[in-house]
């Protein structure tokens, strides 16, 4: 058995940083408001609402970097896993069926209210599983192809489900969704009177410090996806998500079965993105269709890419890069370019820039910003990244026609 | 692991032939509900029908271009749909600003204007899209095949962005100088001019098309560079020059369909996207790689589009055409992923 202090000694400086930042980032509700009364750089800092989404989506990107950094699986509807984690949030913490009433464990509001409200920490739990069940689901038909057909099977899937959320206000009658107009509002998360006691908030909605207690779980919770994640990595799991990435008929002639590994990828990708779905729509107190559009996916996949495929701190660095730029960063550029006398706003070009920097950090720097060791020689070597199961392509008309030729 | 369990049981199904049987199923109810809503107004179907093969003409024009880029590159070029976007723009552009052409133009006046609107936005977008291969692709052509294909949904963005900047939020249209009167009615069917102009257009570029990669030298390039790159680039043939004229052969196809496309619809910048994707799935439809797959999955798509909008009995209507569209990518993957046309490995995929 190692002891702590060599366990410690062997994670190198790279512990004492992650220590330091998240110190810093527990403190963050303290000294922020500080912060805003700096010189020029004030009006930059984002305030406290804006890094919980920021922190959201980043764990979506730690939860994305699973499936396209580990396994190399490249899926363009991440989307799909955050709408589904949104409503199931929407449906086991809300009126949304107000024929049944059924309470447990929910906080801050009134036991007669109609609609099935359970406790959002266990509603988390259910949405992470709900949600890997149908990327499970969605990845049985699809993994076997090839890596392309893959992103653009996940990409339609990203778009159907948008379109039956927002047109599954009547499914036989029954009112699954509430179509376009979302579900609203929903509970929020809290300890109930036993947490009051000590000292905890009852409802953070209703707590007067509001956002710094959804700041914090938000953080919580992003620090158990990079938990997962780091222990995924190093895990026999993870090895083999590796091993396909890198040669995928090799790691299958090594006993690696390919269609089991992909799909745990999947599930557990899927897993974080549900939870983060949930968490933020009980943030906002809602879920709504327009919410869940292609560009998110994409977002997030820049994310990744910006940060390093594979690599944690990497993508962790790139989300709350983008995450700020997206949420405050954009806007706030906009109005101080505004006061300098320059009209142009840098918010509808936002996408725009996402795929300037895709392409940019593809060509000269695809290994990311901060790079995974291994993924970095992936791209000066070369990977061996023909499916094993494929179909053939013939090319442009095919020679099907000798006599031609 | 259920998740195995299920893989194998799949497995199992696909080697026993079921789920081809399941496949065809669902292909025998499509064509029940065909025949019944034909049966029930006949004369709508028709009408509908024709729609769909105007519709499926322009996704053609697309699908050519995704279907070619993809058997030389095995890229899905994302970018696709946004160029054709663009140069549909480019193309109202040109037809109000620069021609003028008016609702009351003379016939000559009308044919000249759309053969010069046809002749420079086809070459323009040819050389636009060649430069973005230029640009973006070819230094990935030896990396991670991932990491061309996150390039091209980037290039995608960018080029989006760029019909954003020039044209803004508003939709364009042309005015509609081509008559919607029509050409032959039969009772009430009836097929107007402004859609025999998108055959008029559509059919000649195919023809120009499939001559050119069947006859002539650089089309025999072409092909072979799909099949083999690296035997072909030892027989002698630039692979780069070839790579280039196939990029600029689906510029210029998109350029055309942009034309088509804005004779029938008002385009915005973010028409492209959908549009493309439609297109895409047309393309794997009929087998990726596969020029007439690609045209006949793209009217395959167009029908199919059409009538789910246009036909009342038990059809699920607009609101759920995207659904279908993608219903169908996702379905033609899991049970014939090589496509209509496409054919199978001796190893059996």
């Amino acid at each position: 058995m190692t002891t702590v202090q060599e366990r410690l000694r062997s994670y190198g400086p790279g512990a004492l940083v992650a220590l330091v930042v998240i110190v810093l980032a527990l403190l963050y509700p303290q000294y922020v408001e500080s912060l805003g009364d700096l010189p020029l750089i004030g009006d930059f800092i984002p305030a406290l609402s804006s890094m919980v989404i920021m922190i959201v989506f980043t764990m979506m990107a730690v939860g994305l970097n699973i499936v396209v950094g580990y396994a190399g699986l490249l899926d363009l509807g991440y989307v799909a896993f955050y709408a589904a984690g949104a409503y199931t949030s929407a449906w086991f913490a809300s009126q949304q069926f107000d024929q049944w009433t059924f309470h447990f464990g929910s906080v801050g509001i009134s036991k007669e209210l109609p609609g099935i409200h359970l406790s959002i920490w266990l509603v988390l739990l259910i949405a992470g599983i709900f949600t890997a069940l149908a990327g499970i689901l969605i990845g049985l038909p699809t993994l076997r192809l090839r890596g392309d057909y893959l992103a653009i099977v996940t990409l339609g899937f990203g778009e159907i489900i948008p379109q039956v959320v927002r047109n599954g206000d009547n499914v036989f009658g029954f009112d699954l969704t509430h179509g376009t107009f979302g579900i609203s509002p929903i509970d929020s998360p809290g300890f109930g009177s036993v947490g009051e006691t000590l000292g905890l908030p009852l409802n953070y909605q209703q707590s007067f410090e509001r956002e710094q207690w959804f700041y914090w779980t938000a953080l919580a919770l992003l620090l158990l996806t990079v938990f997962c994640s780091i222990r995924l990595r190093d895990s026999r799991l993870g090895r083999a998500w590796v091993a396909i990435r890198e040669d995928e008929t090799a790691a299958a002639a090594m006993g690696v079965p390919l269609m089991r590994t992909k799909t745990w990828s999947y599930a557990i990708g899927a897993f974080f993105g549900g939870v983060a779905g949930a968490f933020y729509a009980s943030f906002k107190s809602g879920a709504f269709p327009a919410d869940f559009y292609f560009n998110i996916s994409v977002f997030l996949l820049c994310m990744v890419i910006l940060g390093g495929m594979g690599s944690i701190w990497g993508v962790i660095v790139g989300g709350m890069i983008l995450g700020y730029l997206n949420v405050e960063g954009l806007a706030t550029l906009g109005s101080e370019l505004q006061q300098g006398g320059i009209d142009f706003d840098p918010t509808k070009y936002q996408f725009g820039f996402y795929g300037v920097i895709i392409v940019l950090m593809m060509l000269f720097r695809p290994e990311g910003l901060i790079p995974e060791r291994r993924h970095k020689r992936e791209f000066e070597l070369g990977v061996a990244d023909t499916p094993l199961d494929d179909v053939t392509h013939e090319g442009a008309d095919t020679d099907r026609e000798p006599k031609n030729d | 692991m259920a998740a195995t369990g299920l893989t194998e049981t799949l497995d199992r199904l696909r080697k026993s032939g079921l789920t081809a049987l399941i496949g065809y199923g669902l292909v025998g109810l499509v064509g029940v509900w065909l025949v019944v809503n034909l049966i029930k107004t006949p004369t709508e179907f028709i009408n509908i029908g024709l729609i769909g093969l105007t519709n499926g003409a322009i996704y053609g024009l697309v699908a050519l271009g995704y279907t070619l880029v993809y058997g030389i590159l095995q890229l899905i070029n994302f970018a696709h749909g946004d160029v054709f976007a663009l140069s549909g723009l480019v193309a109202s552009t040109m037809i109000v600003s620069v021609l003028g052409l008016e609702q009351d133009a003379s016939v000559l006046a009308i044919l000249g204007g759309m053969l010069v609107t046809l002749l420079v936005i086809t070459v323009f977008f040819a050389l636009v899209n060649a430069t973005i291969e230029l640009v973006a692709y070819r230094r990935l052509r030896r990396a991670p095949r991932l990491a061309a294909l996150i390039t091209a949904v980037g290039m995608s963005f960018i080029v989006q962005n760029i019909s954003l900047a020039i044209y803004d939020v508003n939709f364009r249209s042309v005015p509609s100088f081509i008559p919607r009167s029509e050409v032959i009615g039969i009772g009430n069917v009836t097929y107007s001019w402004n859609k025999l102009a998108v055959l008029v257009i559509t059919v000649p570029v195919l023809i120009l098309l499939t001559w050119f990669v069947r006859e002539t030298k650089q089309g025999k390039a072409m092909r072979a560079v799909a099949q083999d790159t690296e035997a072909s680039a030892m027989m002698g043939i630039n692979v780069n020059r070839t790579i280039s004229v196939t990029f600029a052969i689906a510029g210029a196809l998109a350029g055309a369909a942009g034309i088509v496309y804005l004779l029938q619809f008002n385009m915005r910048y973010d028409t492209g996207f959908e549009l493309g994707l439609i297109a895409f799935t047309a393309a794997v439809l009929g087998g990726i790689g596969n020029l007439s797959g690609a045209v006949l999955g793209a009217l395959v798509i167009g029908f199919i589009q059409a009538f789910n909008e246009g036909l009342t009995w038990y059809t699920p209507g607009s609101d759920w055409t995207r659904t279908i569209v993608f219903g169908i990518l996702i379905m033609i993957l899991v049970f014939r992923p090589e496509g209509l046309l496409g054919e199978r490995t001796p190893e059996g995929a």
